[in-house]
């Protein structure tokens, strides 16, 4: 046709850009962005569903526990220890050097000011997510006389500070208030 | 397939032509599987292991069908309802012995095969891409099996299942995210438990396809054989059927009487026995182990208790395990020597031997509590098995002074026969 003004595919440089790269790299970018939007809810099914994210906070009564027990609850499916420290314990936590802790924290910052006796943490241990033992009666409680880990042999001494083994971290302290001197709400 | 002188598929009858033009399945099998397929002359019985994986595979699949009938994946009801399998339905005990020993019996039997594979060195050239997907297949197999082992619900499963995800927590930054993720809620729960029988019913799918494509690479150069040398004339090999379909057949014989030794006499001495003690997430099992297919990795695992510089232990513990099985992917490029078979190589036959009994001795410590002498005897064989494949694998296959090989296999077959033949002077294997 006489009037036709654009280039015939074949007059087109073969080197270099050309008009249809642009349309080939559109093309391919809306489709990852479309392969992509359909993925994701693909991948977030997998996160927790509404119903295990509402898990409710709990209330706790301390008032039974006697210095030196400690009590074990369930607060998200993972087991809380809550231990009333004998004073012999509150002075060997806090006569180690926090310096020298792997994860260096004082027992005044693991507790409630005011409640310094009352250690709350989960029963989780850091390395691989067995729980410690140390909470029950009569339960190994580890060369420092906090926790065992029998899993994979983590020590933690009596403000549950990894002391030995492979943990890398403290025991966690989950957020909690006191409502009263003897009940907490954990959560 | 490779070899020219490969017999050629010929149907006989007007069916068999029939489907040879439009759907050529029984000309593959031929070629694959049967006459079609020339093959070293000389495969001992290390060769058997790969059709003996092949048959576990097959066994899971169908016991593990059949046994998806019958359980349920809630965690209020998944242990009763193996507890169900086990009493109520009609050779449920069987079928689920038959599942649980299999898969012990199937690592068995792939260790062997790796085992093989590694002697005679049928990962290095032309074979690199075959050895890899075994590796793949190797990996798949593992997640399989663990969360196989999470669906009874027991103590181990819950236990297990906590402390296999808890590897990916110790991924920098992400890792807490990565674990939520994969549990579908802060700790092993109902979610977790649907989402892995899903995964457990796919993957041995999935090894499947995989294992079409580890057959169909193992065609194209054909198979190694206890010598390392590669085949040179029709002389050197027979045609798989009838020969190794024969020998398959024997040593598949020898396996099922075996595995069912196990099945009916010891179905749970493989097993762990808190393992028929129900999930309780507020008791931890006191000595957490694996299933014994586990137990040199998890040694691995447990052998870093110190920090390393910035990098805290538990991620070098995890990054170590990973990394003991990602290095075999690397091994035709650590090994360079060009002598395949360890029959020739004096050095590192006596090396071989000295990994294979550090690797069953992390197995042993792999099972132990997580006390002395098992954790510094696991990190005195966990630096050895490091040092084996990134020190001593490449100064060997440096240095080694091997042994003269044969002209061709045939001349290897005759000489250990007595009918001698003068050797000659080392050659790379090609």
């Amino acid at each position: 046709m006489a009037t036709e003004t654009r280039p015939l595919d074949a007059q087109l440089p073969v080197e270099g850009e050309r008009r249809r790269d642009f349309l080939y790299v559109a093309t391919a970018s809306v489709a990852a962005v479309g392969a992509g939007a359909v993925v994701w809810p693909l991948i977030n099914q997998m996160n927790p569903s509404a119903d295990v994210l509402a898990l409710a906070s709990i209330d706790l009564d301390l008032s039974a526990v006697q210095p030196g027990q400690a009590v074990k609850v369930s607060w998200r499916g993972k087991p809380v220890f809550a231990r009333h420290l004998t004073p012999e314990e509150i002075a060997s936590a806090n006569k180690v050097d926090v310096a020298s802790l792997r994860d260096p924290q004082s027992l005044a910052d693991r507790t409630k000011p005011g409640n310094a006796q009352w250690l709350i943490t989960l029963g989780v241990c850091t390395h691989l997510g067995c729980v410690p033992l140390g909470a029950g009666e009569g339960e190994v409680r580890g060369d420092f006389g906090g926790y065992f880990c029998p899993c994979h042999g983590s020590h933690y001494d009596t403000a549950a500070r990894v002391r030995k083994g492979p943990a890398p971290k403290n025991l966690e302290v989950p957020a909690y208030v006191f409502k009263t001197p003897t009940s907490v709400t954990i959560g | 397939m490779s070899f020219p002188w490969a017999k050629q598929y010929q149907p006989t009858t007007e069916i068999g032509k029939f489907f040879d033009k439009q759907l050529p399945l029984p000309r593959f099998v031929y070629g694959a599987l049967g006459a079609g397929y020339p093959t070293p002359k000389n495969l001992n019985y290390f060769y058997n292991f790969g059709v003996l994986a092949g048959v576990a595979l097959v066994i899971q699949i169908i016991t593990g069908v059949v046994l998806g009938m019958h359980y349920a994946a809630n965690t209020t009801v998944a242990f009763d309802s193996v507890e169900h399998i086990m009493r109520d339905v009609n050779g449920g005990w069987m079928l689920r012995y038959m599942h649980a020993v299999g898969a012990s019996f199937f690592f068995g039997v792939v260790y062997v095969h790796i085992f093989r594979g590694l002697y005679y060195g049928s990962y290095k050239p032309p074979r690199e891409v075959l050895w890899m997907l075994g590796l793949v297949i190797f990996l798949l197999m593992m997640a399989t099996a663990f969360m196989g082992y999470v669906l009874v619900w027991g103590q181990m499963s819950f236990w297990g299942a906590t402390v296999i995800t808890g590897l990916f927590s110790a991924i920098p930054v992400v890792g807490s995210y990565i674990q939520t993720l994969l549990l579908g809620g802060f700790s092993p729960d109902n979610a977790t438990l649907n989402r892995f029988f899903s995964l457990h019913y796919l993957l041995p799918f999935v090894i499947f396809g995989v294992i079409i494509l580890h057959v169909w690479a193992l065609h194209i150069p054909g198979s190694n054989n206890p010598t390392g040398i590669a085949v040179k004339t029709e002389a050197d090999t027979v045609p798989f059927h009838p020969y190794y379909t024969a020998k398959d057949f024997f040593g598949l014989g020898v396996y099922l009487t075996l595995f069912a030794a196990v099945v009916f006499f010891a179905p749970n001495a493989l097993g762990e026995v808190d393992n028929y003690i129900p999930a309780n997430p507020l008791s931890t099992p006191a000595h957490i182990v694996p299933e014994w297919y586990f137990w040199p990795f998890y040694a691995i695992l447990r052998a870093f208790t110190v920090d390393f510089f910035f990098i805290p232990a538990k991620l070098m513990g995890v990054l170590a395990m990973f990394a003991a099985i990602l290095l075999l992917f690397f091994l035709p490029w650590l090994d360079t020597s060009p002598v395949r078979s360890n029959s020739y190589r004096p050095l590192n036959r006596i090396l071989f031997w000295v990994f294979v009994v550090v690797a069953l001795v992390l197995g042993v410590a792999g099972g132990k509590p997580a006390e002395e002498p098992w954790v510094r005897l696991s990190q005195v064989f966990t630096a050895y098995y490091f040092a084996h494949f990134l020190i001593i694998i490449p100064l060997v296959s440096r240095f080694e002074k091997t042994k003269p090989l044969p002209r061709s296999i045939s001349e290897a077959v005759l000489a250990k026969y007595g009918n001698s033949a003068p050797g000659v002077a080392a050659q790379p294997a090609e």
